[in-house]
């Protein structure tokens, strides 16, 4: 029997899903319906689930918005942050978050990334990065570590890989975070910080595929990558209480950098108000 | 009517758009279509709508087909290269159903070309400019009062049947300026997509009734929480796999469009009634073709004009009506000879074909038109 949440924030037709088995995706999507639950539900804020759109690109990601019981809608490769910049700016009182993947919004769609971060137009990016594109087969993506092997780099990768969240805050991201597939407590909270930042917000949420990259570059299997994970993976509070040395090699989980600018949404309101007042 | 205006084709095709409901534009700057998203950028937030300049053509049509996804009528504009650059989402806006209009101001010459000459080379292109078997209709207006009446008709037409229309317009109408007469809003007849779901549908959001060929479109944000994927999909708007709905989905997405050609199909006929010899044309080239019949009339030869509104799909019922009067046929187009081909297939044979076109970026002259029919009426006497 499928839980509670399944039931009610999934597609339960339509599932199970088409990922891998050890596949961190699953674990991220729902992180995600985990995060909208509990803001649903939280008497705080007046969050209604009509008012969610799950906006998706191409790629193993991207198959999430079909299995999640929301307005959804799966574009094309690289173009989910355009598409929901269209949705968000049409409407905005929706809530769009965008689930994604490396090579969708950091390659093929790295251009709207980094302008939808400039412009802080009030979207949430959940970027399921797992090091390869996995829907064609094990090729190197744009955070593919260099040196490590994929289809298309059987000698080892010569590029060097992004950072996905730094690039987002590079760009001017109001809210740049990183998640992984191990801290799932963690990461479904910096989802929920996410969805409530009012302007543009990214989660790099470092996802695992044991099939392609994980098998390329003799990572183990899936239980094997997830202890990497628990190792080198540092939720904030721990992070801070380590020395310089012991932080060598390892990566912070955690809001990296969050600001208050003008959204997007907003900022135009005014535009039409003041056109409305010239009349 | 109303009072008479100076505008720009370009404009006209904002203030039509206005005046059919649009509320939202994304665009990128493209010369000769800039002047749209200028005015758009302008007029959009004093009828509360919201305009958004993307970082390239790609963003723009998926920016557009959001907001339309939203419930929002929603429109770019753009000039070749940038309506190369949009073609993969226009596609998805076909299979996915999501109505948009996409104005493409044509210039001349591939690549970069000459950005401020005008052409029709895009004729093709808004055909077959996207990938896969998928059903295209595109209107080309011919003035400034037109391009304002027709790009209303645009929208209706993409929210009627639920699919991207391509408004192919020209440098020559683009930048035109001329004095017209708009019509009053109460002249005007609007139409908004289907928002109820069809009887039966029981949350199948791309539910189709036997005998109907375009499902109903809620917004997202209304309650009905349906997904929208550009994979082939069943009513329920979830992918599949099966060859048999994919091959339904498919053949609907087609017949939508060519069973109600009828409905969709417009032309133009001037001195048409005892033509002998029919000059077909369309868009920017229309006023030189008009100039060089009345010249041609006063000389006493019997020419007429047959002109696609809608030109895609090509009107072949309507030229193919018109073929016994006629001896022969001159298809006057500013391009290597594009409609020429729908022109030449859709007489089959019957009746000579000739053809006058222009790659230069200059335009066709009247005089060019005239001495192109003598040359026909020579070569005609010569046999």
């Amino acid at each position: 029997m499928p839980s509670d949440l399944i039931h009610q924030y999934m597609r339960i037709d339509h599932l199970p899903q088409i990922w891998c088995p050890g596949c961190g995706n699953g674990t991220i999507m729902r992180d995600v319906a985990v995060a909208i639950e509990q803001l649903i539900d939280d008497p705080e804020y007046d969050f209604d689930r009509d008012d969610f759109v799950i906006v998706s690109g191409i790629g193993c990601s991207s198959r999430a918005a079909g299995y999640l019981d929301f307005n959804s809608i799966h574009t094309t490769h690289g173009r989910a942050i355009a598409f929901a910049s269209g949705i968000k700016f049409a409407n905005p009182k929706l809530n769009v978050i965008v689930l994604t993947g490396d090579g969708d919004c950091s390659a093929i769609g790295g251009n709207h990334l980094i302008h939808a971060a400039r412009r802080n137009l009030g979207l949430t990016v959940v970027a399921f990065n797992n090091d390869i594109y996995g829907m064609t087969g094990g090729q190197y993506s744009p955070t593919t570590p260099n040196g490590d092997k994929a289809t298309t780099a059987p000698y080892g990768n010569v590029d060097r890989p992004f950072d996905i969240a730094l690039l987002a805050a590079g760009a001017g991201a109001s809210f740049a975070a990183r998640g992984d597939v191990f801290h799932a407590r963690e990461t479904t909270e910096i989802i929920r910080q996410a969805i409530l930042h009012k302007g543009f917000s990214i989660v790099d949420v470092y996802s695992i595929c044991p099939t392609y990259y994980g098998r390329k570059n003799k990572k183990g299997d899936a239980v094997e990558m997830l202890k990497w994970q628990k190792e080198n993976l540092i939720p904030t509070n721990r992070w801070y209480t380590m020395s310089e040395e012991e932080r060598v090699g390892k990566k912070l989980i955690g809001i990296l950098s969050r600001n208050d600018y003008p959204e997007y949404t907003e900022e135009y309101a005014k535009i039409i108000e003041q056109c409305r007042k010239k009349k | 009517m109303s009072k008479a205006v100076l505008m720009q084709g370009n404009e006209a095709a904002v203030e039509g758009a206005i005046a059919a409901g649009m509320r939202f534009f994304a665009g990128y700057p493209i010369t000769p279509s800039t002047e749209i998203a200028e005015q758009s950028a302008l007029r959009l937030p004093q009828v509360g709508g919201h305009f958004l300049q993307m970082e390239d053509e790609l963003a723009s049509i998926a920016a557009v087909l959001g907001a339309s996804a939203a419930g929002v009528k929603a429109m770019t504009a753009t000039s070749g290269p940038g309506f190369s650059l949009m073609q993969e989402n226009i596609g998805y806006g076909v299979m996915a159903e999501i109505p948009c209009v996409i104005v493409d101001v044509q210039r001349a010459g591939p690549s970069t070309g000459l950005p401020t000459s005008p052409s029709q080379g895009d004729y093709m292109q808004a055909r077959w400019g996207t990938h896969g078997d998928h059903p295209v209709i595109a209107l080309s207006p011919s003035s400034v009062r037109e391009t304002y009446t027709l790009i209303i008709r645009a929208f209706n037409l993409a929210e009627k049947y639920r699919t991207p229309v391509i408004f192919l317009m020209d440098e020559i109408v683009g930048h035109m300026r001329e004095g017209v007469e708009l019509p009053r809003e109460s002249e005007l007849i609007i139409n908004h997509r289907k928002m109820s779901f069809h009887d039966g549908a029981n949350k199948q959001c791309y539910f189709v009734p036997e005998g109907e060929y375009v499902p109903a479109m809620k917004p997202f944000g209304q309650g009905e929480r349906y997904n929208i994927t550009g994979l082939a999909h069943d009513s329920s708007g979830f992918p599949t796999n099966s060859t048999e709905i994919a091959g339904k989905l498919f053949t609907r997405l087609l017949d939508k469009v060519e069973k109600n050609v009828n409905d969709i199909v417009r032309i133009e006929e001037y001195a048409m009634d005892d033509a002998e010899t029919a000059i077909v044309c369309f868009g920017g080239t229309t006023r030189a073709v008009m100039s060089a019949i009345l010249e041609a009339r006063a000389q006493g030869k019997k020419v007429g004009m047959f002109r696609p509104i809608t030109v895609w799909p090509f009107p072949e019922q309507q030229l193919r009506a018109r073929l016994p009067q006629l001896k022969n046929i001159l298809m006057v187009e500013h391009n290597h000879g594009q409609m020429l081909l729908e022109v030449q297939r859709t007489v089959g044979g019957a009746l000579p074909v000739d053809f006058l076109g222009r790659i230069d970026g200059t335009v066709i002259s009247p005089a060019d038109i005239l001495a192109k029919l003598n040359e026909m009426e020579e070569n005609c006497h010569a046999q």
